[in-house]
This record gives C-alpha cells, structure tokens and sequence, in this order.
C-alpha cells in the first residue's frame, strides 16, 4: 500500500539545515495498523506529513497504492488527498461554524458528490461513529472526544486508501483516548489501513506493528500483540 | 464552479459567519454610501448655486446713473446723472441690431390696501419687455402691454405672495388696491422662480409712474435684453458702446468711472459659470477622495477576512480542496458580499438624497441628486477593487502549504 525508499527530508532554518529524516525505508501492507514513535523531534509528524502529501520530501521516493507521488502541484496533491487519504489531527481541525455532518460532508463535496447524496454519506458515517444523534450540532456544542469521532467520521466518509492519524488522542483525557482508540481499530478490524503517529506507549500498543522513530532513522520496526482498547472502554 | 451547489455553499458560509458578513458588507455599504452622499451634496451646492443667479435673464444688460467724479465740459464733479425717455429711445435706436428689448425700471415703495388688509410692497414702473429680463411667470391674467404704456393706464400686476397677502382666497383679478392714495386694477398675478421677494412685487407702467410724479419722464435705470448670437464678446462691445453713447449724452468725462454703471449678467454668468467649475472639480475631488478611501477600507476588510480563514484554507485543502477551488470561493463569497452590500449602499444613498429634496436649502444644499451612471460606476469600481484586493491574500493563502496552514492559530 506504501512504498517508502531512501527519504530524506531537511529544513532551511536561516543559515543552518535541520536534517530530520535521513533516508527511511518503510513499507505498510493493506490493513495494517501502524504506530510510528518517536520522542519530540525524532522526524515521526514530518514522516507523517510527507505521507499525507502535506509537505513534500527532499530526496527518495514514495509509492501510495502502486501510484508515484512525486513532482506535485498544489491541484494534484489536492485531488491525492481526497482520493487516497483520510487525516485525523490532534487538533481535530473541524471547521467551527459547520455542523457536525457538514464537517465530514466536507470532503464529498470536493469529490463533486451531489448535496443529497453527501449529507447520506455523512450521516452514515457519524451514525457508525455513534454520533447519528449530534449531527446537526457545531463543534463547540460537542466534547473533545466527539469532535475527534466527528473528525475520524470525516476522514472514512472519503473512503481513502489509508487513514492517517497525527497524535489522534493527544488532546484527550485516557478515558477518551481508548474510546478512540477503540474506533480506530473497529475500523481497522474492517479492513482499512491507518497509519498512527503517537508518543504515547500504550496508544502504540493498540496497533499491530510499532516503528521507532529517532533522530530521523528508523531504530526498530516490530510486530507487536495488539492490546485491545475495548477492555478498557 | 457555478453550480447550484457552489452558491449554496457559499450562502451557507455567508449567513455562519455573521460577523465577518456584516464586517465586510458595512465597510462597503459605508464607503458607497457616502461616495454617494457627498456627490449629492456637491451636486445640490451647484444647484443652490444656479438657483440663485439663474432666475434672471443672462443676456441682459443693467445701466444704473450714478455721479460724475470729475469736472468735463464745463460741468462740476459730483454732479447727479438722470436718465429720461430719450435715452431709452436713442439706446434702441442706435443699437436696434443687437436689442432683443428695452425697459425703464423705477422703483418706489408704498402701502398698499385692499378691504383693510394692508402691507407694504416695492413697485416697479416697468415696460412689457421687463416680462423677459425677470422671467416673469403669469399664472392668472395678463402682464403690462404697451397699450397700458401709452394710455397711462393705472393697471397692477401683483406677485403670488401679495395676491396671497391682500386677497387670501379671493379673485384678486379686476379688483381695485389702493397704492400711495391712488387706485390701481389687479389685471395678472405673477410668479417668480427667484424667491419670495420677487413674488412681493407689483409692476405698473412706467408711464403711469411717471404721470404720479408731476408727469416727468425721469427713468431710474435701464435693462436692456440683448440678441443672445452676439454671444460673450458681442455682449462686452454693446456695454463699452453703450457707456460711450451714454456719457457722450450726458457730458460725462470717458476716463470718469462713476457716472454710469453697467451690470453684464452675461460677464457675471462667465465668473459664476467658472466658480461652478471649480465646485465641480471640488466634487470630483471629494468623489475620487471618497472612492480611494473605500477601496482601502474594502481591501483592508477583505485582507484581514482571508488572514482569519488560514487554518480553515488549510482544513479545506488537506480534504481535498485545489487552490483554484479554494481561490473561487473566497472570491466568490466576498463579491457577493460587496455586491449586495455595495449596491444597497447605493441605493441608501440615492434614496436619501432623493428624499431631502429642498430640506437642506438653509444649508445651501438645493435638490442634491447623484447621476445614477456615476453611483452604478463608483460601486462598481469598489467591487471590483474589493475582489482585486480579496484575490490578492486568497491566492497566497492557497498557496501555503496546508501544513502551515494547518498551524495557525
């Protein structure tokens, strides 16, 4: 599904460069769940945001469901994003003055999905979220663990190739973040592939496979037991 | 990019974001507004303007005696120059080509009484020409004809406010008012576009005046309408012409400045024409001024609207939105802003100058009126200006890369 070879990445930082990643391999099969650790500054949001097409790497390359991203505009890594990728901030990052289904109707409505068929769509994502009930409420109306449902509701209702979530449970108390958690390997177990990124040990052990991340190599890249969350929920 | 769906879209984001709406709309509607305000104004500054020296004839000429300031011809300075019959009869006859008309005027001021109503009211001995010079607007009966001249007929025409006055509703035509002892017949009543005081009038002949004064044939002053094709400079030659006849006549010293004056409606016009020019510069001034001001306050709205959308430019694209899409629709959502707010703006304005009509004229501000063309062209100009100045931040915003986007707080 992913194909990463020899990726570097630095930063011009004045007159100094700031090497982050210094040449990764990496790849990920369809349906795997992924955690990428690393402590601050070990190059793992830069690996992410890479991936997700949201910056773009010095050298190396990057394959994404047999397709080359390479040599993007603005356009094409535009229409990549909503065809192949899902994200899920820390931050959430829903627009604040749209609904909850208007929110995660968002991204059909830059696949030119008709209004009724995306409001469908939306509803039956938050519905699988648990969320059917506050569709028609905004953000500030719902708790941090709702808008990060409302936000993974948002990134699925796409259908992307593979879900990318930067610290999904970063911002949320650990009750919360299981829950979360929960759903992402619900949505796992359905199939879909999802790449996390986290500093949080337990979180990466809800994944089947954890890669460490330091100053900008990988370290270790292993196959772990998955510690369901639903136990804790 | 048109579809239905797009102007949904941007309606609902319109109608979400209340504040920002009215930020932009307000800064629109204002400047517009007062674009439109203030060339209205001007507009009625100019009208008070022509309103006050264009309810007399232009192509008239004033000829007032006055007293010699030196000696000539065996005559002493400081002596008193009268005009009579002749002078009015050798002025036509000599310069008949260039004369449209000519009329004495001589102005006294009696009681006047009808019933017991009385007042005081300025009277004009005046030939049926003066008609012309004044603009003289008959609205019941007759003016002066030259019949009346001749026969020295104690004949009346009294103004609109002096019918109003002396007769409140009655007929005041046929009826007899008692003028410094002798009584006159009402044949017209008049109106006057140049104000109240010029409907406070009554005009009799000249003639008749002239038999009240012990039957003399002195005349106060002279108007003379001239041929308007002689156009300005012809107009300069009668005057100087008619000095020179004049003081030959009365054996005044040419250099003398004193003797007689002439006032030249046609080199006043020339000056007023020229002043109403620089107000109008003035205008336009204050129209640009007013403009430029709008459009930095609508750029400055517009650059601060799309600072404030970064994350959510950032949200938008990591979804999947295109620079092109995310660029079309700021675009679109803030020139539908400005176009809405702009044109009521607009039409705010128009409809206020259309209502003030005369309420301002205390203020010299008569009819304030803004060509529709102008108002449609300033707002049209601010429009665009606002999506220039819209385009400008929404084309850099969609070219962060929505990673930084994403990181604005």
């Amino acid at each position: 599904m992913i194909e990463i070879k020899d990726l570097h990445k630095s930063y011009q930082m004045g007159s100094n460069s700031l090497h982050v990643l210094k040449g990764i391999n990496f790849s990920v099969e369809p349906g795997e769940l992924v955690a990428i650790m690393g402590s601050s500054g070990s190059g793992k949001s830069t690996l992410l945001n890479i991936l997700g097409m949201l910056d773009e790497a010095n050298s190396g390359t990057y394959t994404l469901d047999s397709v080359p991203i390479v040599d993007l505009n603005e356009t094409k890594a535009a229409e990549y994003r909503n065809k192949f990728l899902g994200f899920i901030f820390q931050s959430f990052n829903l627009i604040n003055y749209k609904s909850a289904v208007e929110n995660v109707a968002l991204p059909l409505y830059y696949q030119g999905k008709s209004r009724k068929d995306r409001n469908a769509i939306a509803l039956e994502y938050l519905d699988r979220v648990g969320l059917k009930p506050w569709a028609n409420h905004l953000p500030s109306e719902l708790s941090g663990g709702q808008k990060q449902r409302v936000a993974i509701a948002r990134a699925m209702a796409a259908n992307p190739k593979v879900l990318l979530a930067d610290e999904p449970t970063g911002a949320l108390d650990s009750k919360t973040s299981y829950e979360v958690m929960d759903l992402i390997q619900k949505i796992n177990d359905e199939g879909n592939t999802i790449l996390v990124v986290t500093h949080e040990e337990d979180i990466a052990h809800m994944c089947k496979r954890i890669v460490y991340l330091k100053d900008g190599v990988i370290v270790e890249d292993k196959k772990v037991d998955q510690v369901r969350a639903s136990q804790y929920v | 990019m048109f579809s239905r769906d797009t102007w949904k879209e941007i309606f609902d984001t319109i109608r979400k974001n209340k504040l920002r709406t009215f930020l932009t709309g307000f800064t629109m509607a204002l400047g517009i507004f007062i674009v439109v305000i203030l060339v209205g104004f001007t507009n009625g500054l100019q009208n008070t303007f022509e309103k006050f020296f264009g309810d007399d004839a232009t192509n008239t000429l004033f000829i007032f005696p006055g007293r010699t300031s030196m000696p000539y011809k065996g005559y002493t300075s400081n002596r008193r120059i009268q005009f009579d019959n002749s002078d009015l009869e050798d002025i036509e006859e000599t310069f008949a080509m260039f004369i449209d008309y000519i009329t004495p005027r001589i102005t006294r001021s009696s009681l006047v009484n009808y019933k017991g109503e009385s007042n005081n009211y300025t009277n004009r001995g005046v030939a049926p020409a003066h008609q012309f010079s004044e603009k003289t607007i008959i609205m019941k009966g007759r003016f002066l004809n030259e019949n009346d001249i001749s026969i020295r007929a104690k004949y009346a025409v009294i103004g609109r406010l002096v019918a109003k006055d002396l007769f409140k509703d009655e007929e005041p035509i046929g009826k007899f008012i008692i003028m410094g002892d002798i009584a006159f017949k009402v044949i017209g009543v008049f109106q006057d576009d140049g104000g109240d005081n010029e409907e406070r009038l009554i005009y009799i002949p000249y003639t008749t005046r002239q038999l009240i004064e012990k039957g003399n044939d002195k005349i106060a002053e002279i108007v003379v309408g001239f041929n308007p094709s002689i156009g300005y400079a012809g107009a300069m030659a009668l005057e100087k012409n008619i000095t020179k006849l004049l003081k030959e006549k009365k054996y005044i010293a040419r250099e003398d400045r004193s003797g007689i004056f002439i006032r030249n409606i046609a080199d006043e016009l020339k000056q007023n024409q020229q002043f109403a020019q620089v107000l109008g510069f003035i205008a336009l001034f204050f129209a640009i001024g007013t403009i430029v001001a709008g459009i930095i306050g609508v750029s400055n709205i517009m650059i601060f609207v799309v600072k404030e959308r970064t994350k959510e430019i950032g949200i938008r694209k990591a979804l999947g939105a295109s620079p092109r899409v995310v660029i079309s629709t700021i675009l679109l959502e803030a020139t539908t802003i400005t176009i809405l707010s702009g044109f009521s703006g607009m039409f705010a304005g128009v409809i206020i100058l259309q209502n003030l009509g005369g309420k301002l004229e205390d203020y010299f501000i008569t009819n304030p009126y803004i060509d529709l063309g102008f108002a449609l062209g300033a707002t049209l100009i601010l429009i665009i200006f606002g999506s220039i100045a819209g385009y400008i931040p929404a084309k850099r915003a969609a070219r962060i890369k929505p990673i930084v986007a994403l990181r604005d707080e």
